[in-house]
């Protein structure tokens, strides 16, 4: 493509104007970006600060004694664990669902073709108005599924007010809504695998097992992988459901990172240990990132091909 | 796959059957708490068949609230002004900006081009609290705290870096001859830029454009954090109605049927993309 470029801007133009073109078409995309690469480096600063905004005659430059602190803090071990599990849990069980609907709906039939338009609506929902549906839904007094599973003889199941069922009301919410993610990726993998394998497996006669661990899966191990990373880079920082159900509750058995780093902000006013604490997630996030985005272009290459 | 036993077709049946009522359920029992008096909602056990009102859609439309306590003003249209007004402001802003961006990603590779492109899409990736915190004491100090201009320029965050990539796939998929053709004929780079490529691009730029405004609807943190009551959007406002009227819970779920619709309605509209556009590309719909 680039070779072909050269002879696209070669006519009147001359050789000045051709090169600067491609830095003033994306200039101002990079201007507005670059606005905000200045509060992540102030970020970054805050985080080796003692900086609290209730006690400003404390701040002070201290290095890294933030990070070194989390090091015996109980309640930062929590995070790091609530945070791992909340995305392990979501991201391994919207993948399971998401691979088992997909192969549901792999014909292409019209029916089918209905079935996957509308499970895109769960996913089109704002996650924090998801979650306040799913409030409604199970409210003590009047919810719909506390109603139901009181027929089933839990009649006092309190949901996300419960320590011991939280975690589980908001990983049910975050799979209503990316569920549907994961199996339009992976549905129209699905669709795209070549003809040949599956129809020549018929006619020997392979068990629909071998067919699905032997030939389906290794053939959408690209899918997988990219549906995968790009779960794992977001429910790690999941905040709109956790925040709008229970706040990172009840007590502190929802503190995921960034739940966590809101309150430390808003509530105890300490910048720097609630920087100090993203910026633990950004490197996690970045390490993953690293790892999509390459898997990504691989994927990409693949779908458009060489031009 | 014509083989399939009855057994198993049945089998089939039910599962898709649970996945339908799973995934659907929850909106259409919104949609129904959303024409009930508190009474009809508070009823056990609960029931499908109800007389349906209408007053929680209009207790949200004229903002006045009669309860037995008294009456209450609700600002929830301000709410859903604020959404479209962002969202549809960040959009446009984004595509100003990020269309002729993709447009020399796919066209040129030029120094530090693809770097750039990388670090636009690193934004998408990053925690956004992590820039969301420090902005908010900045913008007390630049005085864009609580502005519509604030927010707008952080929404960046979200459309940008999803105009960008998909709308260079498209570019990329363009075959350059047919540009050079128009150029060859006499025509400026301009001139051949706005007559030719985006109108070639358009279903692309479509496309990001309409999800990415369904992103922006969607988003809460940002809001969360940098708006103030007067500036917030749905997501947000939901959340503070929730907390202020109590026990209504009709006109929250009306609330939140005048949320989701816009972004359900578009994301029907425009399902066609939705696969390309959430893969960023990557995946063919």
């Amino acid at each position: 493509m680039s070779s072909t470029s050269s002879a696209l801007a070669a006519p009147k133009s001359g050789r000045l104007r051709k090169k600067i073109l491609p830095y003033l078409l994306s200039l101002p995309a990079l201007l507005v970006c670059i606005g905000i690469l200045i509060p992540f480096f102030t970020a970054v600063y805050y985080s080796m600060m003692r900086f609290r905004l209730n006690l400003p005659y404390l701040k002070g430059f201290i290095w890294f004694d933030n990070y070194i602190n989390f090091l015996s803090d109980p309640a930062f071990w929590n995070t790091v664990q609530i945070s791992l599990l909340y995305a392990f849990l979501t991201v391994g069980l919207e993948l399971l669902l998401g691979l088992g609907i997909a192969v549901l709906l792999q014909q292409p039939s019209k029916f089918n073709n209905i079935v996957s338009v509308l499970l895109l609506l769960p996913l089109m929902t704002a996650p924090a108005l998801a979650s306040l549906m799913w409030k409604l839904m199970t409210n003590p007094n009047f919810g719909i599924l506390s109603y139901l599973v009181s027929l089933l003889g839990f009649s006092d199941f309190k949901w996300a007010s419960d320590p011991s069922t939280a975690l589980l009301t908001v990983v049910l919410v975050d799979i209503w809504v990316y569920t549907p993610f994961i199996m339009i990726l992976l549905l129209a993998g699905l669709r795209s695998l070549p003809k040949q394998p599956f129809e020549a497996a018929a006619l020997d006669g392979v068990p629909q097992s071998f067919i699905f661990f032997r030939i389906t899966l290794p053939m959408l191990m690209p899918y997988l992988l990219t549906a995968t990373l790009f779960r794992l880079l977001e429910s790690i920082q999941q905040f709109d459901i956790i925040y709008s159900m229970t706040q990172g509750g009840p007590g502190d058995q929802l503190m995921v990172f960034q739940v966590q780093a809101y309150l430390e902000f808003f509530q105890y006013t300490n910048v720097g240990r609630s920087t100090a604490l993203l910026m633990v997630l950004w490197a996690i996030t970045f390490a993953l990132s690293n790892v999509f985005i390459k898997q990504w272009l691989r994927l990409r290459e693949r779908t458009h091909g060489n031009g | 796959m014509n083989q399939l036993s009855t057994s198993q077709r049945v089998f089939r049946g039910v599962l898709l059957g649970l996945v339908i009522l799973f995934f659907m359920f929850p909106i259409f029992w919104i949609f129904l708490m959303s024409f009930q008096t508190n009474e009809q909602i508070l009823r056990i056990p609960p029931s499908i068949f109800f007389e349906p009102t209408l007053i929680n859609y209009q207790a949200l439309i004229t903002g006045r609230l009669e309860t037995q306590a008294g009456n209450l003003d609700i600002a929830f249209m301000e709410n859903l002004w604020n959404s479209v007004f962002l969202s549809s402001s960040a959009v446009l802003l984004s595509l100003v900006l990020g269309v002729p961006a993709a447009y020399a990603f796919a066209r040129y590779r030029f120094r530090l081009g693809e770097d750039i492109a990388f670090t636009i899409l690193s934004f998408r990736f990053a925690p956004p609290l992590l820039v969301l915190l420090p902005l908010t004491l900045y913008f007390e100090d630049i005085g864009l705290s609580n502005t519509y201009t604030g927010l707008i320029w952080v929404y960046q965050l979200i459309s940008l870096p999803l105009i960008l990539w998909i709308v260079r796939g498209y570019f990329e998929d363009i075959s350059p001859d047919i540009e050079s053709a128009y150029r060859l004929a006499g025509h400026s780079w301009l001139q051949t830029f706005l007559k030719i490529s985006i109108p070639l691009a358009r279903p692309g730029i479509a496309a990001a454009g309409l999800l990415s405004f369904i992103f922006a609807w969607n988003n809460f943190v940002f809001a969360l954090v940098l708006a103030s009551a007067d500036k917030q959007p749905v997501t947000v406002g939901a959340l503070a109605f929730v907390t202020a009227s109590g026990i209504q819970y009709g006109q929250i779920a009306a609330g939140i049927v005048l949320s989701v619709t816009p972004t359900l309605l578009l994301a029907l509209y425009a399902q066609r993309y939705l696969v390309e556009g959430l893969s960023l590309g990557a995946v063919k719909g």
